[in-house]
C-alpha cells in the first residue's frame, strides 16, 4: 500500500469543530480494514490532542502518514508553549481555565491519554514559540 | 437490553427518529467528564451525561459507542442531533437524574463493564 499522507487545521476559536480531524482519520482507517482496537487508539490519541490544540493552542496544524506498519500523527501548534512537560504530563494536572472544564474538559488527562494510547510518543514544546507533539500507533 | 428497553427504562424521548433501536447493549458509563470517559472508559455502549454539546457526540463516536442518553431534561440542538445521526449514535433525553437513570439501567441488568 502505498502511504498515505493527511493534513488538517484544528481551528482556535471553534472548540466545536475539533475532533473533525480525528473522525476523519477514523472513517479513512475503517475502510482500509484496520483492527477496530487500532482504530480507537488512534482516533483517542488524535482527538485529545485536537482538544488541546484548541483549547491550549489557539489551534494548530495536524499531520497524519499512515503506511504499511503504523499511523504517525505530527500536531504542530505555535502556542504559548508548556514550561513543565514532565508536570504537563502527569495525570490530572491541568491549566486548563474553568470555561474549558465546563465543556467537558480540562481534568488534566488529555496528555496522558495520548501517551497512553499511542506506542511512540514525544513532545517538544518551548515556551512562547508553541509545542509539536509526535505519536505513533503499529498496525503491523 | 436494546436501545428500546432503555427508553421504556427510563421514560425518555428519542431524540433521533432514524436510529436501529432494535441493537442490543450491555454495558454503560455516566459522566460529564469527556476528558474522564476517554481516559477510563473501555468498551462501553452507552454514554449518560449532563453535558449538552457536540463534543459529547464526538467522544461516543471515538469510543464506539452508540447510544447518547441526556438526563436532567438535557435538549441537545439540531447540529449535536444531525452529528450523531451521521454516526448512527441514537440519542435520547429523560427527565431522571445521573444517579436515578444509572441506577434504573443497572437493574435493567446494565453493567459498567472494564475500565
Amino acid at each position: 500500500m502505498p502511504g498515505i499522507h493527511l493534513h488538517y487545521t484544528v481551528p482556535g476559536d471553534d472548540f466545536t469543530r475539533a475532533g473533525e480531524a480525528s473522525a476523519d482519520v477514523k472513517a479513512r482507517l475503517k475502510k482500509l480494514g484496520l483492527p477496530p482496537e487500532t482504530i480507537r487508539k488512534v482516533s483517542i490519541a488524535l482527538y485529545e490532542g485536537e482538544i488541546n490544540l484548541a483549547i491550549h493552542a489557539g489551534g494548530g496544524d495536524v499531520d497524519v502518514d499512515i503506511t504499511d506498519s503504523a499511523v504517525h500523527m505530527r500536531l504542530t501548534d505555535e502556542g504559548p508553549g508548556i514550561a513543565d512537560i514532565a508536570l504537563a504530563m502527569s495525570a490530572g494536572y491541568s491549566t486548563a481555565p474553568d470555561e474549558v472544564r465546563s465543556l467537558g474538559f480540562g481534568a488534566g488527562m488529555g496528555l496522558p491519554n495520548m501517551k497512553k494510547y499511542s506506542d511512540e510518543f514525544s513532545i517538544q514544546s518551548a515556551v512562547g514559540v508553541g509545542t509539536t507533539v509526535e505519536m505513533t500507533v503499529r498496525t503491523a | 437490553m436494546t436501545i428500546s428497553q432503555i427508553i421504556t427504562a427510563l421514560d425518555a424521548t428519542l431524540l433521533t427518529p432514524d436510529a436501529d433501536c432494535a441493537r442490543e447493549v450491555h454495558t454503560a458509563c455516566g459522566s460529564d467528564m469527556m476528558s474522564d470517559v476517554l481516559a477510563y472508559v473501555k468498551d462501553q455502549a452507552v454514554l449518560l451525561t449532563g453535558l449538552n454539546n457536540p463534543q459529547v457526540v464526538r467522544t461516543a463516536d471515538m469510543m464506539d459507542m452508540i447510544c447518547i442518553v441526556f438526563v436532567r431534561g438535557k435538549r441537545p440542538d439540531a447540529s449535536l442531533l444531525a452529528l450523531a445521526d451521521a454516526r448512527d449514535i441514537a440519542v435520547m433525553t429523560t427527565d431522571k437524574t445521573m444517579f436515578t437513570a444509572c441506577g434504573l439501567l443497572y437493574e435493567q441488568g446494565l453493567r459498567g463493564g472494564g475500565m
